[in-house]
C-alpha cells in the first residue's frame, strides 16, 4: 500500500469502518451515500440531533438502537420520505455519489427511484395484481413494452426469492398472499425499479422466522448488487447479515463499526449495555 | 320509551311507501306498467304518462354528475392531499364547502332563475348554439330556462355532498400506500391517480351515489330553472320537467282526480328510485369503512 | 439491464411527468374556485338585491297587493316561526329519543336498522314528505294548514336530530358509563343524568342544524300549507311562510314582487347564517367536521 492510498482511505473514513485487507489483492470500498450533520424534526422535537454517517457501497449496513431513537426517522431521511409528514424537517447533508439529494437542483422524485424503501409492515397495492404490484414503478417511469415488462418482474420476482412461488398466476392480487410473501413482493417491487440503495424498516418483525429466514436469504443475493440499509432491532438479525452496524441512541449516532467487532468488542460503555441487554 | 322512537322512525318510511300507494290507486289502476313509457302528459285531455318526468330526472341528474363529480373530486385531493399541513386553511375552504350545502334549494331557484340562466343563455348557450346548433344535443333556440341551466345548479348543489364524503374517504386511506408509491419515485400526482384513488374507488363511487341521490330529489332549485314543460327532447336548450318538479308545479292545480293520483304515481316512482340509490350508497360507504377500518 | 435503467432515466419522460404533475396541480385549484365561486355570488348577490327591499315595514307589514308598493312579509317570517316550532315540538323528542337509543342500544337489531333507515330518510326527497303529509293531514282535515306544516318539517327534522344526538352521545367515553353503573346507578339513570349532560352541546346543536334546515325548506310546505296572503288566524288554515313567498313572488312576472322575494332570501340567508355560526361556536372546531353532511 502506498501512502497515498493511505491517505485516500483515511480521507474517506469518518469513523474507520472501511475493511482494508493488507495482502495483496487489497480492495477500496468507497461509501455509496455519506451522511453529514444531518438533523431531523417532527415540529418542535428534534429526532436526530447531528448524524455523521458514511453507508459502504454494496454491503449491509444495520442502524440499530433502542425504541425512540431515531432510526426510522434516518433512514427515512436517506430517500426523503421523511419530509413528506406535515411539520417535518430536515437539514445538513445527505451525499449519494458525492451530490445531496437535499440540494434544491434535485428531483425528489428521482432520488426516491434511486433509493428505494421496503416498509415494516408489507404494503402491496391492493387493488393490483402480483405482476402489476411489481411492473408499477417502471410503468410510472415510462417503461411500457411487453416483453421488457415481463422481463423484468420476472426477474425481481426470482431476486426476491418469491418467483417459484407465485410465478403460475401472476394475476393473483397482492394482497392474496401471506405475510412474508407480501413483504418479498414488496422487496421485489422496490429493486425492480433498478435503486442503486435499498433501504429497509425492520423488514422481518412482522413475520414468523421461517418467512424472516426467507427474506435474510434475499438479503444476501441482493448485496450483490445494492447497497442495502437495514433498520432492525434484532441481533441476531444484524449478526446474520450485517456487514456493518451503527448504534443509534437517542438521535445520535454513538458508535459505528464491523458487525462482529461492535458486538464482541464495544467501544462505546452505552453500546455495551445495549448488546447485553441492560436497557432497550 | 326511546325503542319507540326508534320503530317510529322504520313505521315512518313504511308508512310513506303505503300511503303513496294507496294515493297512486286510481292511475295505477288506469295505466298500470305503461305510465313508465307513457309520453304524454296532458291535463285537459286526461292522458298522463311518466316517461318525460323520468327522462328530465334522468338527464338532469347525469348531467351534474358529469360536471359536478370531477370538480368535487378535485376539492376532496386538494383538502386532503394538497393541504396536508396547513389546517387553517384547510377548514376555512372546508367550511365554505359546507355553507354551499346550507344553502335552501329556493334560493339557489332564485339566483337561478334570474342570475345563472341568463348568464348561461349569453356566454354558453348562444355560443354553443351559433357554433355547434347542428348537433342534437344543442339544437334550437336557447331561452336558458332549460335541461342545462338545472343540470349546472343541480351540480353546484350536489359538490358538496359529494366531495364532503370524498374527502372522508381520502382520509381514509393508509399513509403507507401513499409511502409505498412515493418510495418508487412517483410524482404528488401520481401517487394520488395511481395509489389513492384506486384505492379509494368503491368509496368514492358511494359518494358520487348519494350526490346522484341528492339530485334526483331536488326540486325547488329545478322547478325554477327547467321550463316546466313535460318534453322529451334530446337538446340540452329544451325546456323540461322533472319528477320532483312536476309535483310542485302541478299539486295544488290539479284538474282532476286522476291528476292527482297520477301526479301522486310519481312520487311513488320518485320514492323508490331515491330508496334505491341511497341504499346502494349506504351500502357501498359501509363497505368501503369496513375496508379500512374509519367510520365514514 | 441496462436498457431498463436508461428508459427510465429518460429525460424527456421525467419531463412529461413533471409537466402532468403540475397540470394536474392546476385543475385541483381550478376545482375549488369553481366550486367556492357560486357561494360568493349567490351571497353576493342576495345581499345586494336584498337590502334595497329591506326596511321596518319589510318586517311589521303584511304584503300589500300588485302594483302597490311597501308593504312587507310580516305574515311569512310568523309563519314560519310556528311551522318550524311545530316542528321541533314532534321532532325534538322522537329525534332525541331515537338517537339515545341508537347511541346507548347499538347492537339491537331494532337499531340497526332503524338507524339505517334514518340515514335514508335523512337524504330523502323533501317533495315526497309533502305528498305523504297532504294525503294524510290535508285530505284528512279538508285544509290546508301550519299543523300540516309544521308536521312535514318535522319528519325532516328527525333524522337530522337524531343522527346528531347519536353522534354527540357516543363522544361521551365509555368509561364515563361504565363508572356510573359500577356505582350502581341504573341503566336508565345514567343515560339520562350523566351521558346525556355530557353530551348536552352536541343536542343542542344537532336542534340548531335541523332549525335551520326547516327553516328552508320550501316544497314540502308547498303541498301542506300552501301560503297565506295574510295572517293565518289558527293553525288549521293555509299559513304562509319565507322560503314559500320567495318561491311564489320569484316566478311572479311582478317587479315588486320579485324585490321582496330577493328580501326574503337575504332575511333567511341571514337566519341560517346565524344558526350555523351559533352551532360552530357551540361545538367548536375539534367536532366540525362532523357537520358536513348534514
Amino acid at each position: 500500500m502506498t501512502t497515498e492510498m493511505q491517505k485516500e482511505r483515511e480521507k474517506e473514513g469518518v469513523n474507520g469502518a472501511l475493511t482494508i485487507s493488507t495482502d495483496a489483492s487489497t480492495v477500496v470500498l468507497g461509501s455509496k451515500m455519506r451522511i453529514r450533520g444531518l438533523r431531523a424534526s417532527f415540529g418542535k422535537s428534534e429526532v436526530l440531533k447531528g448524524i455523521d454517517l458514511d453507508i459502504p457501497d454494496k454491503r449491509v449496513t444495520a442502524i440499530m438502537g433502542p425504541s425512540g431513537c431515531g432510526k426510522t426517522t434516518f433512514i427515512r431521511c436517506l430517500n426523503r420520505i421523511h419530509e413528506l409528514t406535515p411539520g417535518a424537517r430536515v437539514q445538513g447533508e445527505v451525499l449519494l455519489d458525492g451530490e445531496d439529494i437535499y440540494s434544491p437542483k434535485v428531483d425528489a422524485v428521482v432520488i426516491r427511484r434511486r433509493i428505494g424503501m421496503v416498509f415494516q409492515k408489507p404494503n402491496p397495492f391492493p387493488t393490483m395484481s402480483i405482476y402489476d404490484n411489481v411492473a408499477a414503478g417502471l410503468k410510472l417511469n415510462g417503461v411500457k413494452d411487453r416483453k421488457l415488462l415481463d422481463g423484468v418482474v420476472e426477474k425481481s420476482l426470482k431476486m426476491a426469492f418469491l418467483w417459484d412461488e407465485v410465478k403460475d398466476d401472476l394475476r393473483k392480487s397482492g394482497t392474496a398472499l401471506s405475510g412474508g410473501q407480501q413483504q418479498r413482493l414488496c422487496i421485489a417491487r422496490a429493486i425492480a425499479v433498478e435503486p442503486e440503495v435499498l433501504l429497509m424498516d425492520e423488514p422481518a418483525s412482522a413475520l414468523d422466522p421461517t418467512a424472516t429466514a426467507k427474506i435474510e436469504e434475499a438479503m444476501v443475493e441482493l448485496k450483490k448488487q445494492y447497497t442495502i440499509v437495514i433498520v432492525t432491532h434484532n441481533m441476531q438479525q444484524a449478526a446474520r447479515v450485517a456487514d456493518n452496524t451503527a448504534f443509534f441512541y437517542l438521535g445520535e449516532l454513538v458508535e459505528f463499526g464491523e458487525t462482529a467487532q461492535l458486538f464482541e468488542n464495544p467501544a462505546k460503555e452505552l453500546t455495551e449495555r445495549y448488546i447485553t441487554g441492560k436497557f432497550g | 320509551m326511546v325503542a319507540a322512537a326508534a320503530v317510529a322512525i322504520v313505521s315512518l318510511l313504511a308508512a310513506i311507501a303505503y300511503e303513496l300507494t294507496v294515493g297512486s290507486k286510481v292511475s295505477l289502476e288506469r295505466y298500470g306498467f305503461s305510465f313508465l313509457t307513457g309520453t304524454t302528459w296532458d291535463t285537459v285531455h286526461q292522458i298522463y304518462g311518466a316517461a318525460p318526468f323520468i327522462y328530465g330526472t334522468l338527464l338532469t341528474s347525469a348531467l351534474s354528475l358529469l360536471i359536478g363529480l370531477p370538480i368535487s373530486i378535485g376539492v376532496a385531493v386538494f383538502l386532503v392531499e394538497k393541504l396536508k399541513a396547513r389546517r387553517n386553511e384547510a377548514y376555512l375552504i372546508g367550511m365554505m364547502i359546507e355553507l354551499l350545502a346550507a344553502v335552501p334549494s329556493v334560493i339557489y331557484g332564485l339566483w337561478g332563475l334570474f342570475v345563472l340562466s341568463p348568464f348561461l343563455r349569453v356566454y354558453v348557450e348562444d355560443p354553443l348554439s351559433k357554433y355547434v346548433g347542428f348537433l342534437p344535443v344543442f339544437s334550437g333556440t336557447p331561452f336558458g330556462l332549460d335541461f342545462f341551466t338545472a343540470g349546472v345548479i343541480l351540480a353546484i348543489m350536489i359538490i358538496p355532498t359529494i366531495s364532503a364524503v370524498s374527502r372522508n374517504i381520502l382520509n381514509a386511506v393508509p399513509n403507507s400506500q401513499r409511502e409505498a408509491m412515493y418510495s418508487l419515485g412517483a410524482t404528488d400526482w401520481e401517487v394520488i391517480s395511481k395509489g389513492i384513488l384506486p384505492y379509494a374507488r368503491s368509496g368514492l363511487f358511494g359518494a358520487t351515489i348519494l350526490g346522484l341521490g341528492r339530485a334526483v330529489g331536488e326540486t325547488m332549485a329545478v322547478t325554477m330553472v327547467i321550463g316546466n314543460a313535460p318534453k322529451i327532447s334530446a337538446s340540452l336548450f329544451s325546456p323540461g320537467y322533472t319528477l320532483a318538479s312536476a309535483i310542485a308545479n302541478q299539486f295544488t292545480e290539479t284538474t282532476s282526480p286522476l291528476n292527482t293520483s297520477a301526479l301522486v304515481e310519481l312520487g311513488l316512482i320518485l320514492f323508490f328510485v331515491a330508496l334505491a340509490i341511497n341504499v346502494f350508497a349506504r351500502l357501498l360507504l359501509w363497505r368501503m369503512s369496513r375496508i379500512t377500518n374509519v367510520k365514514i | 439491464m441496462a436498457n431498463v435503467a436508461g428508459m427510465m432515466t429518460n429525460p424527456g419522460i421525467a419531463k412529461r411527468r413533471r409537466l402532468i404533475n403540475r397540470g394536474m396541480s392546476a385543475l385541483v385549484y381550478a376545482a375549488v374556485c369553481l366550486a367556492i365561486a357560486p357561494l360568493v355570488f349567490v351571497l353576493a348577490d342576495v345581499a345586494i338585491k336584498g337590502a334595497s327591499a329591506i326596511n321596518i315595514d319589510f318586517f311589521t307589514k303584511l304584503p300589500t297587493p300588485v302594483g302597490v308598493s311597501g308593504g312587507g312579509i310580516a305574515n311569512a317570517i310568523v309563519g314560519t316561526f310556528i311551522m318550524v316550532g311545530i316542528g321541533s315540538l314532534i321532532s325534538i323528542p322522537i329525534g332525541a329519543g331515537a338517537g339515545i337509543f341508537f347511541s346507548e342500544w347499538p347492537e339491537s337489531r331494532l337499531s340497526i336498522i332503524s338507524s339505517f333507515m334514518n340515514d335514508v330518510l335523512a337524504e330523502f326527497p323533501s317533495i315526497v314528505i309533502g305528498i305523504f303529509v297532504f294525503i294524510l293531514v290535508v285530505l284528512a282535515t279538508g285544509t290546508f294548514s301550519a299543523l300540516a306544516g309544521g308536521i312535514s318539517l318535522a319528519i325532516i327534522m328527525i333524522p337530522i336530530v337524531a343522527r346528531t344526538t347519536e353522534e354527540s352521545l357516543k363522544l361521551v367515553p365509555r368509561s364515563l358509563r361504565e363508572a356510573a353503573m359500577a356505582l350502581g346507578i341504573s341503566r336508565w339513570k345514567t343515560v339520562l343524568r350523566i351521558v346525556i349532560s355530557t353530551g348536552k352541546a352536541g343536542l343542542f346543536t344537532g336542534i340548531l342544524l335541523a332549525v335551520a334546515r326547516a327553516a328552508g325548506e320550501t316544497a314540502p310546505l308547498l303541498l301542506t300549507s300552501l301560503g297565506n296572503t295574510f295572517y293565518a288566524s289558527s293553525l288549521m288554515q293555509p299559513t304562509a311562510a319565507m322560503p314559500l313567498l320567495i318561491y311564489t313572488y320569484g316566478i311572479s312576472p311582478f317587479p315588486d314582487w320579485q324585490a321582496k322575494a330577493w328580501g326574503a332570501a337575504l332575511v333567511l340567508i341571514l337566519i341560517m347564517l346565524a344558526l350555523n355560526l351559533l352551532v360552530k361556536l357551540t361545538i367548536g372546531r375539534r367536532f366540525a367536521n362532523q357537520r358536513a353532511e348534514i
